[in-house]
């Protein structure tokens, strides 16, 4: 009577998991293949590799290239000032790493928007030497740092904290100098966490959308990344244009599943 | 560069000049942290109180700003409570269940994080939209608001509930059992409190997630006026050149963050102190809120 009444529990929670699971995920998303192909590979070929198509996925790259540097560089930086230097004020650089994590990215492009446009605090001063933020390439890079800024920060923090200081004191007791400690000894100590953080900033990225249609203007060949490409072949009722590109991001986003997992596994072993 | 010294710095244990390189590496932090997030937050909060608390008074509470964040806040906290549900039934499933392809299920719980929003709304727009194959059109309504909201937050919940489930103690369970504590008994008493802590902070973070998402309500949901949310009123606000109702509605949302984040930072206090949990996959729980676990500044050793 026990076990029938568990088992049937049992199968009831699978059921229901799985199938809330199905419906909201994978359904719509191999319906989105389904769609994509469903005229064959000629349209969404066709559609990325349109001037405007492959500006966008150039233009995503480049960000990616300047802003995933920035933030891993920053990000190692920070964790070890966190974790290896602790004072008073670290809870406050703690808790504003945590920021993005919770403000809309509408509310992070307005404020771009509001700081580099022409009657902001920076916008006039920069315009005057020459140097254009909000609709050209630097806005869109400021907008991706600035949504992906906690990532590889709260990546590095734990592993940092797990492996301890006695190598790195045992580096420099033998005569090492911070440089030799740090890459011989703390990197290669941390790199599987780092790697997780790079992955999801990349991904963030990829694919930030809403900070970067504040400030981007989303100019077909000039400033528009590839999830701005989606939305503007969208609103032209040009289904196969976004349904292509669509793929191309939705690509990215399972090879960076695949990255998260296959990393998980090493940072385990 | 100058983010480059912050990694040179950093590290450097025992060396002659003890806290000048950590002392420069932290002003770089504070420096590149000013500049890129609290300057530009600064501007909006600023630009929102141009015309004094009035002005601002008179933008948050103007008919469609009001109907948007009433919109966003219902829909988020519908969205936060089939969340605790579903997310700890899929937790569940995937700690105490054993089925094929558990590996692969567990995998894809994550890839809201990794989908771009504009995609996850085409995509949902494909499956429930007016082309629906089967038949259940959402598109345009406040179902479909739900429906965007619950793919994007649905990662927060099972991310956080997981870990606990993982580390739980059965023997608990076992001895209620044999005391004669029935399923629901030992669910209610010994199950749910221990999860609690994950379950306040899953739930916190996916409400502040929902209440400023974008890019995954915009194509399927629309912005008409009744299923206009918070974020595209905002977009509509700057686009029609209106600064100071963009910001006001905007300062609100971000009120709503930081309180939540600050009940993240409490709830896992309690949850660290209660038993500290490493937590496995994601960073669902973005805050450290525990203190940092070295016990001497290697500065001070030189």
């Amino acid at each position: 009577m026990r076990t029938a009444n568990s088992d049937a529990s049992r199968w009831g929670l699978r059921v229901l998991g799985l199938g809330y699971l199905t419906l909201l995920l994978l359904a719509p998303l191999a319906m989105i293949f389904y769609k994509t192909f469903e005229h064959g590979l000629a349209p969404p070929i066709d559609a990325i590799t349109s001037p405007d198509g492959l500006h966008a996925l150039k233009l995503t790259l480049i960000t990616v290239a300047i802003a995933v540097p920035l933030n891993t560089v920053f990000g190692i930086g920070c964790a070890l000032l966190l974790v290896r230097h602790r004072r008073k004020g670290n809870a406050v650089i703690d808790a504003v790493i945590n920021l993005p994590f919770a403000i809309s990215p509408i509310v992070i492009g307005l404020s771009l928007f509001l700081l580099y446009g022409t009657g902001g605090w920076l916008g006039p001063t920069l315009a005057e030497a020459g140097i254009k933020v909000l609709f050209s390439v630097p806005g869109i890079v400021l907008a991706c740092i600035f949504v992906s800024l906690p990532f590889v920060v709260r990546e590095t923090v734990p592993v940092l904290q797990e492996i301890g200081t006695d190598q790195e004191q045992a580096a420099s007791t033998l005569g090492a100098n911070a440089w030799q400690t740090f890459w011989r000894i703390t990197l290669p100590a941390i790199r599987w966490g780092v790697a997780y953080g790079v992955v999801l900033t990349t991904a963030r990225v990829l694919g930030e959308f809403g900070a970067v249609t504040i400030v981007s203007g989303s100019i077909s060949g000039q400033t528009q990344t590839l999830p701005l490409f989606v939305e503007k072949q969208f609103a032209n009722f040009n289904l196969p244009g976004a349904y292509g590109a669509s793929i191309v991001l939705a690509i990215l986003a399972l090879s960076t599943l695949l990255a998260m997992n296959l990393l998980k596994r090493k940072e385990d072993a | 560069m100058e983010a480059h010294s912050a990694t040179a710095s950093a590290p450097r244990a025992g060396i002659r000049l003890p806290g000048v390189g950590a002392g420069l590496g932290r002003g770089t932090v504070v420096l590149y942290l000013s500049a890129i997030v609290l300057l530009p937050l600064a501007a909006v909060v600023s630009q929102s109180l141009e015309k004094g608390i009035g002005g601002f008074w008179e933008a948050v509470t103007s008919p469609l700003a009001v109907s948007s964040l009433e919109l966003t806040v219902i829909c988020s906290l519908i969205v936060v409570v089939i969340n605790a549900i579903f997310g700890t039934i899929i937790a569940w499933i995937l700690v105490r269940d054993e089925f094929p392809g558990k590996s692969f299920v567990n995998a894809v719980i994550d890839l809201p994080f990794a989908l771009p929003t504009i995609v996850a709304s085409l995509t949902l727009l494909a499956l429930y939209g007016n082309e629906s194959p089967l038949g259940v059109h959402l598109a345009a309504t406040r179902a479909a608001v739900v429906v965007a909201l619950l793919f994007v937050t649905l990662p927060f919940v099972v991310r956080a509930v997981q870990p606990l489930l993982l580390e739980m103690d059965r023997e608990m369970e076992a001895a209620a059992a044999s005391l004669g504590a029935g399923g629901f008994t030992i669910f209610r008493r010994i199950i749910f409190p221990n999860l609690l802590p994950g379950l306040a902070a899953g739930v916190a973070l996916a409400f502040a997630r929902a209440l400023g998402e974008f890019g995954s309500v915009l194509l399927f949901a629309g912005g008409l006026p009744q299923t206009m949310v918070s974020s595209i009123f905002i977009r509509q606000q700057i686009e029609s050149g209106n600064d100071i109702g963009a910001s006001a509605v905007s300062v609100v949302l971000l009120a709503a963050s930081l309180l939540l984040l600050a009940i993240v930072t409490l709830v896992q206090r309690w949850g660290s102190r209660h038993e500290r949990s490493s937590g496995g996959g994601l960073t669902v729980m973005p805050m450290s809120g525990e203190d940092f676990t070295v016990e001497k500044d290697p500065d001070e050793d030189g």
